[in-house]
């Protein structure tokens, strides 16, 4: 098909990906904050969908945390990066699947300076054979896994067993998007729809049956920013860039916020229980916050997956409202049965903020 | 309101929302200065202004201030009515009147 005028420009930021043969590289963080999100891609993308996608438990960090934090060089984050390029080479997969956004971008990033500088690719392999005695192929495809669930959206879409409607009302919930800037503002058309107007998660949201909201501050960072939050004394700009997108969403009424980053769901989050206790101010109905989950998290929601499976307990801001609207059952008396049903203890309540 | 420190704050936030923008200085201005309405923002006058190199004085900044409703006293404070960035305005605006007219709001003649 020969695509002219705006259909063409918006051709160009589409993404063609295979549906089989990933490799799964893990954030560093993300299983600390939202401990069931990636096994839940897993759960969800692998084992109930039945693509095929492969983790290797030899792989480990990408580096991108401490490069953005100025504490590595680009040369030893290649480096690292080249280790599990050979061992997605080793396991037989020629696609790589990152869960988290800056690693998606350090790939990106690095992938983009080999092609820039060739010579600098023989070095890290060079580099790379004399650590570890490894080789590696590049990879075919490079995706985030927030890809894929857009690529599979409809599948799940199917097989929904609560769509992103209130029950109460009939009313498709309100959903803020926020994607990570690391997706698609440093190579815009490395993501889908661009970093003006991405679509991997509000094409999820309308999907699954919800509404997304546009409001003014909606590409705005979420106030991670590494060195904003990373050095105490500059959280102040952290939280104040968080609290600027809470103001401006207000107005609009978000039944909740899906993000695709490891650091923006843990600051809007966390950080509606600072903005609470330092102004008194709460962003929900009723004295609560906003839920704020990630795309697996809404994804198993959707599925009918156990809400405390999900992790949703360990969220400084309570989901209950968002269950409620959603139909979703749950048991509250279970929220903090950890695995085995063992008692994983309450947390301390915030002075403002509302928690069940 | 007392909360707990966490060692760091908020900073107030610098997004101008222009619905709640007060235009008050503005509309005063386009009585006095009707050109005012026909500024595209390009930045001649800044580029030629004296004064704009020492001082910060930059007529462009001065417009756009008063459309977001900020306050611009300072700035007219350090121009010199030279009126080279009339001379300069590819829309003819009568800039040096434009400050001029905004100093007798700001009543500083």
């Amino acid at each position: 098909m020969i695509y002219q005028g705006k259909q063409k420009i918006w051709s160009d930021y589409q993404k063609e990906l295979p549906s089989d043969g990933w490799f799964y590289v893990r954030s560093c963080i993300r299983q600390s904050f939202f401990p069931g999100s990636e096994k839940y891609f897993l759960e969800i993308c692998r084992d109930l969908l039945g693509h095929d996608i492969y983790e290797s438990p030899h792989h480990t960090t990408c580096g991108g945390i401490a490069y953005h934090s100025d504490t590595i060089p680009q040369e030893t984050a290649m480096t690292i990066v080249a280790r599990q390029f050979a061992l997605m080479t080793e396991a037989g997969y020629k696609n790589l699947v990152t869960s988290c956004i800056t690693s998606f971008g350090n790939y990106t990033e690095i992938l983009e300076t080999w092609r820039e500088y060739p010579e600098l690719e023989a070095r890290i392999r060079e580099n790379l054979w004399k650590a570890t005695r490894r080789e590696f192929e590049k990879p075919e495809y490079l995706a985030h896994a927030s890809d894929l669930v857009h690529k599979f959206r409809a599948e799940i879409g199917e097989r929904a067993v609560h769509r992103l409607v209130d029950v109460r009302t009939g009313e498709p919930l309100r959903i803020v998007e926020h994607i990570g800037c690391h997706y698609s503002k440093m190579f815009p058309h490395k993501g889908i729809g661009g970093a003006e107007y991405p679509c991997v998660l509000s094409g999820m949201v309308e999907s699954w049956g919800g509404e997304v909201i546009d409001y003014p501050e909606r590409r705005h960072c979420c106030g991670f920013g590494f060195r904003q939050y990373l050095v105490k004394a500059n959280r102040g700009y952290s939280v104040s860039n968080t609290h600027k997108k809470f103001e401006s969403m207000e107005p609009y009424h978000p039944d909740a916020i899906i993000t695709n980053c490891p650091g923006c769901p843990y600051f809007l989050d966390r950080w509606q229980y600072v903005i609470s206790e330092q102004t008194g101010k709460t962003y929900g109905r009723g004295g609560y916050g906003i839920p704020v989950l990630t795309y697996e998290e809404l994804a198993g929601l959707v599925l009918g997956y156990d809400p405390w499976d999900l992790g949703l307990q360990l969220h400084q801001v309570a989901v209950e409202p968002l269950l409620d609207k959603m139909g979703v059952d749950y048991d509250p008396d279970a929220k903090y049965l950890g695995l085995n049903k063992k008692d994983i203890l309450r947390p301390g309540l915030p002075t403002v903020l509302k928690c069940c | 309101m007392e909360g707990i420190d966490f060692g760091f704050g908020l900073s107030k936030s610098s997004s101008v929302q222009l619905d709640k923008v007060d235009l008050t200085l503005y509309r005063r201005l386009e009585a006095l200065e009707p050109g005012v309405r026909v500024c595209m923002a390009c930045g001649s006058c800044t580029s030629t202004c004296t004064a704009g190199p020492w001082s910060g004085m930059s007529v462009r900044k001065v417009i756009l201030n008063l459309q977001r409703g900020k306050d611009v006293g300072r700035m007219l404070s350090c121009c010199m009515l030279c009126g080279k960035c009339t001379m300069v305005c590819p829309r003819g605006i009568n800039t040096r009147h434009l400050i001029l007219s905004l100093c007798r709001i700001y009543e500083k003649v």
